[in-house]
């Protein structure tokens, strides 16, 4: 962690001050300045929709740290070899070609005063309006015995890349018969369905190559988001190699040692061969520093996604607190247009349309078994409230669960065009 | 995607055929009768083989020169490459003049110059592709006759503006600039056939659990702009 952002930090540095440049010279220009900061499916959709649709009269910087975006949506599949991480990677150079200001440093901090933000390599951009899409960071304790400190020992994966990569690569490396242990999070967290959608993806992989092999999953919840779905696949598919061991039957009294690589599930303790550790989580911690959180999460208001707490500030996707609409790539993508929108009626007069939001996630249970859930929502006087929904069925046909798969890679391609362009 | 490459392919054959979208659809019965022309070659329908063209059974939305343990023209492969797909319009031009989409191929018809005759034909061939109903989605094949719609609604002239606001909800997963890889295009659809088909969803004339729910929301209005943008969203 420390080798890897001093690295980061040396070879972006002159790219830090050039980025910089522009934005300062261009809030003299006249033009409103719209700063997102994060550049997943909130953040990156909100900045290229202000920018295509307001025709270069907003001035719009995104803030992201990263050169290249791994989305953690499809990363599950990675796991399950069916995708390859460079076909998950997405470049900002889309974005830059477009007109916006692509500066890639970490934001450090929101003077809400001033309405500034100032960046881990010195500078600072002045904003009329800032959109927060910092995704998740994690609860620190939520799991006892583990750190950020022991995530090589232990990955979360939870933020796609390296730490997928590294769970992968301790996949590959069990012994023959060995255990996979998952420490599920608690709600709310990102994505619902995949942490299970994870031990799909990894029972299909033993399943091929280490058939013996088990995967234990301590869960504090009593149940999950399509558990009648996955548990009838996990029967279907790896009879006998996942066992789920829920809120009922101790799951959420765990405990983990990672030098030692051992669980300990409600005072019976395992010697595992992986585990992944998917804390509790919270915001993205620009939110916190922002001064916009209550709690874990940023409450907003659903017809906007402004915060509660700045009318200037609109928090996205997974950080935000908005009220049914699950945290995942879909949803942020959604609140991201609304907020757009309403961002661009805000700067330059454009009509604002009511909010519409909606939902829809796939997952995929073994090869060409896919399933879905979603819902449709919109803004009440409290919270962002469901109005229709549906999910997949048990027992449906193999055409159908092929169709639904293949409409989830159809699915894929649309949204990253839908954010990168 | 489909749309470019036709462009592309056939720019000269659309200007005199007179497209057949499905609003022109014919009748399928007379279409039977024009198929006598074809039977030598080509069988359809329960227990057809490939003789000496392919059978036509699933033909619909299926990419030129790509169905299984049948021997291709290099003409014909060459067509499927570059993304050619068999729908109404595609089939109606290459009706028309076989040889001028793909010449050196063992297709020796040299035409069908009656568009009505080949409108009925392309009409009769629509019932062997499954569950044609449902075709349309991957093309602006919907027509009145499937699903009805209120004449009031179909006359419903809708707000571009609003419905480029609106089509951001459909872009997360059809591509806007019409990529059809796994999830349909809808791009470019004549404005009547996008609101039949979007009436056959609110309607749960159409099954399709996510359609359902994006346009079960949806005000006659609101599919009115959408159709108004999508039409020509450029």
């Amino acid at each position: 962690m420390t080798l890897n952002r001093r690295r980061f930090l040396g070879t972006t540095l002159a790219i830090t001050a050039t980025g910089l440049a522009a934005p300062m010279v261009r809030a003299m220009d006249g033009r409103p300045n719209v700063v997102v900061i994060g550049g997943g499916a909130g953040g990156a959709t909100a900045a290229r929709y202000i920018a295509k649709d307001s025709d270069g009269a907003v001035n719009v910087t995104l803030v992201e740290p990263t050169r290249t975006y791994y989305t953690c949506f499809f990363s599950n599949l990675y796991l399950g070899g069916f995708k390859e991480m460079g076909e998950l990677g997405h470049s900002y150079g889309s974005l830059a070609q477009a007109g916006i200001n692509v500066v890639h440093d970490w934001a450090v901090g929101v003077d809400r005063d001033a309405k500034t933000v100032s960046l881990a390599g010195g500078g600072s951009l002045p904003y009329d309006k800032l959109i927060l899409s910092p995704g998740i960071d994690f609860v620190e304790g939520s799991v006892e015995g583990w750190s950020l400190a022991a995530q090589n020992a232990m990955p979360h994966s939870y933020k796609a890349g390296s730490q997928t990569e590294l769970l992968k690569a301790q996949i590959e490396a069990m012994p023959e018969g060995g255990v996979f242990a998952m420490v599920a999070p608690p709600n709310p967290y990102r994505c619902p369905p995949g942490p299970y959608e994870r031990v799909s993806m990894v029972a299909h992989y033993l399943k091929a190559n280490n058939p013996t092999a088990k995967i234990i999953v301590a869960d504090p919840k009593g149940k999950f988001s399509k558990q009648s779905l996955f548990q009838e696949g996990w029967l279907k598919h790896y009879p006998g190699m996942v066992d789920w061991i829920g809120e009922d039957f101790g799951g959420g009294n765990v405990s983990v040692d990672p030098e030692a690589m051992t669980v300990t599930i409600d005072g019976e303790e395992t010697k595992v061969d992986v585990c992944n550790v998917i804390p509790g989580q919270k915001a993205g911690r620009i939110a916190e520093l922002a001064g916009v959180t209550d709690g874990n999460w940023a409450p907003v208001n659903p017809t906007d996604m402004s915060s509660k707490a700045d009318p200037d500030i609109y928090v996205l996707g997974d950080a935000s607190a908005q009220g049914d609409m699950p945290k995942s790539g879909f949803s942020a993508n959604s609140q991201a247009k609304v907020c757009a929108n309403a961002v661009r009626g805000a700067l330059t007069g454009s009509k604002v349309f009511p909010a519409k939001y909606s939902n829809t996630c796939w997952s995929l249970i073994d090869a060409n078994d896919g399933v879905k859930v979603g819902a449709t929502y919109e803004p009440t006087e409290e919270k962002i409230a469901s109005v229709d929904s549906f999910i997949s069925q048990t027992g449906e046909t193999a055409e159908l669960r092929k169709a639904t798969y293949e409409e989830s890679e159809g699915w894929y391609a649309g949204i990253t065009a839908d954010m990168f362009g | 995607m489909r749309l470019r490459n036709l462009a592309l392919v056939v720019p000269a054959l659309l200007m005199g055929a007179g497209i057949a979208f499905s609003a022109e659809l014919g009748d399928a019965d007379a279409g039977k009768q024009v198929f006598q022309k074809c039977k030598g070659c080509h069988e359809v329908g329960k227990g057809a083989e490939n003789r000496i063209g392919p059978h036509l059974n699933g033909l619909f939305g299926r990419r030129a020169g790509s169905l299984e343990g049948y021997r291709y023209s290099k003409s014909f492969e060459r067509l499927g490459a570059s993304g050619y797909e068999w729908h109404a319009d595609t089939l109606d031009a290459f009706l028309e003049n076989p040889r001028a989409l793909a010449s050196g191929t063992r297709m020796s018809f040299r035409g069908m110059e009656d568009a009505e005759d080949r409108q009925n034909l392309v009409a009769y061939l629509r019932g062997f592709s499954d569950n044609p109903a449902n075709i349309p989605e991957a093309d602006p094949t919907a027509t009145a006759s499937d699903h009805d719609v209120d004449p009031e609604i179909l006359a419903i002239v809708g707000d571009p503006e609003y419905g480029a606001y609106l089509s951001s909800e459909c872009t997360t997963c059809h591509q806007a600039d019409g990529g059809d890889h796994g999830i349909p295009s809808i791009v470019f659809w004549p404005k009547q056939d996008f609101v039949v088909a979007m009436h056959a969803y609110k309607n749960k004339q159409r099954n399709h659990p996510v359609m359902q729910m994006v346009a079960g929301r949806l005000g006659d209005e609101e599919i009115a702009a959408l159709a108004a943008y999508f039409a020509n969203p450029e």
